[in-house]
């Protein structure tokens, strides 16, 4: 069988890391292969270099056999390699055609005719569906999607690489895009399918080659090896994907939103007509493809944007104009979506940062004057409590860590500040197995004490695995509340497409 | 105070802000040194008339510490603005109001007011008006987005026409109609047991002003409340905002505080160093206290060193004329200096990336060291600073040789 590239004995080191460490990837024509490993493993350093956007120190690679020096993004083009990215390229008021032949223009007049054509008969051939006249603005994320594979088809790549695909996609787009993938590979195309997604690998490919820390672990057929296997040798260790929860016992309402209309950045609505309620004692999951109105909605529940109307109750007070210190000092806690834009201060030292919210009370402050001896005694506590891992201790400065423990230090400072509800925005994104495994049961720990816990994930999993109620999110609106335990991933998805399940029944 | 260091690994020591701002003291200097060779004079007898003109007696000590009151103060207004993430560029304008309150009441309160109270009064008015021109800036930022550089600009232009109308208006000097008339000595922070202990220097009360000033900004920065709310909307207002600190409300105290401060560092140069405000003047000091600001790392002490600093390049440049050194040398110097406090990454980097290969060398001559003594596994981390410096002793010879030992060999493979 033959190799359609080869990347042999790759290394490549950044000032203080080795990110790639001899890593070797074999990758046979007309297969789906798969890379496997956590965040910062290293996937995405070994294929920016296979795509001309770094250097390797030492190690060879070879396209179809042949030794090659890929130096640019254009150099890889023109070897036939092409990368759908995970944030798409697109320009968003021109049309699919004039996106795709953008930078292929050829000459000084360009015939978008014969290039819609030609469009057309690649989407055809591979089962893409995209129609080349409209304008990106208005079609979906997962045929905007589309239209990256078909710049890469137009440009006639036969090695593709799939940076994270699905991320963004909803459930129903994810089987529609692995689809895809099989078709292209039975075309003959080679395929590289980046991904810390078991189930993805499971369902579409046929090798995986597994890194961890910058090494490479194993090649394995993924027919023939199970997913908790793959996770393992991922990991380093057996991890567990169910997370351990008894029934919940929800009891008397915390948060109650009626009615709630909320504008976005766009000064349209971005929350419409909202009502939800959550009761101490469970866990909500909001279920949506991002950008459905979750950020709005959290933003207006924890004070930092307006409410054009409706009402937010929290422990029976309305908080709808109350400012986010009142809301804080009432007992509501935030884990934000962007953790070092909101949640830290990453040129302040982490002793600072566990007491943002609480600097101005005893025993962190007496009469306006601060109490480092205090502060520091808090800051080493969450430290050991929440196993905060930093350089020097409360003294590291919080851009120093890494991005599990900068969630973590934020997890530490929300839940040890004992709050009646904890509002969790992606708690885990970004993270690997072993620190979602830990804020997962912090999590349900808080619930168990009896609080209440409203947590907004775009992963299903994250959702299904937590959630005793989820509440699914369509372009700004409520579709509905489902108990988790009467529900599936398919349904749920549906749902997340904006369709309801009476309409369903309808048709 | 108890503070554990958790199991900091050994690693080679970083940059310190005071080195790199010692670094481009230095650089200043030797661009100094260079330009004076240039035009074909010695640099040592330059610099020599620029330490002469300084600080040869104690009446040009007094000047030198005069003339580094207003930076002190302009410095700190700076500083403090930029540690709470405010670029205060207005300082001139709030110098300016400071400096023509002190100066209007100077002018109308009778002499016969007991001197503490009439000192108190002004030194609390002139602060008074010198953050209601900062509070201008913050307010408009606050509550318009009006970004604080354009506004602080803008008002330093309109205090500068106010203060040309109000010489006119209020306290001209009839004979010469430029100026004020001058302020009586009693009535500026002139004191005459600071005047005859520095042989009639410009030092006075405006210098221990500045001091407690960097005192008072040190303590609201580091111990207060106050302080923690400001850094953390200056470090990062978003993360502020969501926990619960009014961000607008910071942003106004800290502009007045910042403007309080260019509105003592006015009082103090109109009412002590000089006695006079001349009319379609604006002050050099608020921008020589944005490169105060900079090369002390904005710390009140790094400030207060740095004031003085400028202080000395600036009084000595008079001495060098009569060298036939042009004066301009002494601003040169003054204008490199910041260049290289901008560009203090490069420093940084300069000073890291030496300490990492001494660190390294050291590593390498303890590892053989530790080797010949037939103790490999033991981890450097581990051993005590006396044991290390030891090993690193025994072991300097050793990489001498073996690195003799490879150039041999590459010699041999030529």
């Amino acid at each position: 069988m033959s190799h359609v590239i080869e990347m042999i004995g790759i290394r490549k080191e950044f000032p203080g890391i080795v990110a790639n460490d001899d890593i070797t990837l074999q990758v046979e024509e007309g297969e789906i292969h798969a890379i496997l490993g956590e965040n910062g493993a290293g996937k995405s350093t070994l294929m920016s270099i296979l795509f001309g956007l770094y250097r390797p120190d030492r190690g060879i690679i070879k396209v179809r056999g042949k030794e090659v020096h890929i130096t640019s993004p254009n150099d890889a083009f023109d070897l036939g390699i092409g990368m759908v990215h995970q944030h798409f390229q697109l320009v968003h008021n021109f049309t699919v055609a004039e996106n795709i032949i953008l930078g292929k223009e050829g000459g000084f007049v360009y015939d978008i005719k014969s290039a819609s054509k030609k469009i057309k008969e690649i989407s055809d051939r591979y089962g893409l569906s995209v129609d080349p006249e409209m304008v990106i603005e208005e079609i979906t994320v997962g045929m905007q999607q589309r239209v990256e594979i078909l710049k890469m088809l137009y440009r006639d790549a036969d090695i593709l690489i799939f940076d994270e695909p699905t991320a963004v996609l909803t459930p129903q787009e994810i089987d529609e895009l692995m689809q895809i993938m099989r078709n292209l590979a039975a075309e003959g195309k080679s395929i590289i399918l980046i991904t810390h997604k078991l189930d993805e690998i499971k369902a579409v490919a046929e090798r995986c080659t597994i890194i961890r820390r910058g090494k490479l672990i194993d090649v394995v057929d993924v027919k023939s090896t199970s997913a908790e296997d793959m996770a393992a040798l991922m990991v380093g260790r057996p991890v567990s994907f169910k997370v351990e929860k008894s029934e919940a016992m929800p009891k008397d309402v915390v948060l109650e939103i009626r009615n709630l209309n909320v504008m976005n950045n766009k000064k349209v609505l971005g929350v419409k007509d909202f009502s939800l309620s959550v009761r101490r004692g469970e866990i909500v999951g909001i279920a949506g493809v991002d950008g459905n109105g979750q950020s709005e909605l959290v933003e207006a529940i924890s004070g930092l944007r307006k409410v054009e109307s409706g009402n937010i109750i929290f422990n029976g007070k309305d908080i709808t104009n109350a400012s986010i210190l009142e809301r804080n000092e009432m007992g509501l806690g935030h884990i934000p979506e962007d953790r070092q834009k909101r949640g830290l201060i990453l040129s302040l030292p982490l002793s600072t940062n566990f007491v943002v919210k609480e600097f101005f009370k005893e025993p962190y402050s007496r009469h306006g004057i601060l109490n480092n001896e205090a502060i520091e005694e808090y800051g080493e506590k969450i430290i050991d409590k929440f196993d905060v891992r930093s350089g020097e201790g409360i003294h590291s400065y919080a851009g120093k860590l890494s991005g599990g423990n900068q969630q973590k230090a934020i997890i530490g400072r929300e839940i040890e500040a004992d709050p009646e509800l904890l509002i969790a925005v992606q708690p885990t994104r970004g993270l690997d197995v072993g620190a979602i495994e830990f804020i997962h049961k912090e999590l349900v720990k808080e619930r168990d004490n009896n609080k209440a816990v409203l947590l907004v994930s775009f992963e299903l999993d994250e959702i299904f695995n937590l959630s005793d109620r989820i509440a699914v999110m369509n372009a700004g609106r409520l579709i509905d509340i489902v108990y988790t335990k009467d529900t599936d991933e398919h349904a749920v998805g549906l749902m997340m497409a904006g369709i309801k399940k009476e309409e369903r029944s309808e048709e | 105070m108890k503070s554990k260091l958790v199991n900091k690994p050994l690693e080679a020591r970083k940059a310190s802000p005071l080195l790199v701002s010692l670094s481009a003291v230095f650089l200043g200097i030797v661009a100094g040194a260079l330009l004076i060779a240039l035009i074909g004079k010695n640099p040592v007898t330059g610099f020599d008339r620029i330490i002469f003109g300084a600080l040869s007696n104690v009446r040009r000590v007094g000047n030198t510490l005069g003339m580094a009151t207003q930076l002190i103060l302009i410095g700190l207004s700076v500083a403090f603005a930029f540690k709470t993430g405010l670029f205060n560029i207005g300082a001139s304008g709030q110098m300016l109001m400071g400096g023509i309150t002190g100066s209007i009441l100077a002018y109308y309160i009778p002499l016969s007011m007991p001197r503490p109270l009439y000192l108190l009064i002004i030194i609390i008015a002139s602060a008074l008006v010198g953050a209601l021109w900062g509070f201008i800036s913050g307010f408009l930022k606050a509550k318009f987005n009006v970004h604080e550089v354009v506004s602080t600009i803008m008002l330093n232009w309109t205090a500068y026409w106010l203060v040309y109308d109000w010489i006119q208006r209020f306290i001209v000097d009839p004979t010469i109609v430029v100026k004020s008339k001058p302020i009586e000595t009693v009535h500026t922070l002139r004191a005459d047991w600071l005047t005859e202990l520095t042989g009639f220097s410009t030092l006075n009360y405006g210098f221990f002003i500045a001091i407690i000033a960097c005192v008072v900004i040190w303590f609201i920065l580091e111990k207060t409340t106050l302080g923690f709310r400001l850094k953390a909307v200056g470090s990062n207002r978003f993360c502020a905002e969501y926990a619960g600190i009014k961000v607008n409300r910071s942003i106004m105290i800290s502009m007045a505080v910042a403007g309080a401060l260019a509105g003592l560092a006015g009082l103090t140069y109109y009412c002590g160093y000089s006695n006079i405000m001349e009319m379609g003047k604006m002050p050099n000091e608020g921008f020589d206290g944005i490169a105060v600001a900079l090369l002390g790392n904005c710390s009140p002490v790094g400030v207060f060193f740095s004031a003085v600093f400028f202080g000395i390049l600036k009084m000595g440049r008079g001495s060098l004329a009569a060298t036939g050194i042009p004066t301009e040398i002494a601003d040169t110097i003054i204008a490199t200096i910041i260049y290289f406090t901008a560009t203090n990454v490069i420093l940084a980097n300069f000073w890291n990336g030496r300490f990492r290969k001494s660190f390294e060398k050291m590593e390498e001559a303890v590892g053989l060291a530790l080797k010949s003594q037939g103790r490999e596994s033991v981890n450097i981390s581990d051993l005590s600073k006396e044991e290390r410096k030891e090993l690193q002793k025994l072991g300097k010879p050793m990489l001498k040789e073996q690195k003799q030992k490879e150039k041999n060999i590459g010699k041999e493979a030529k």
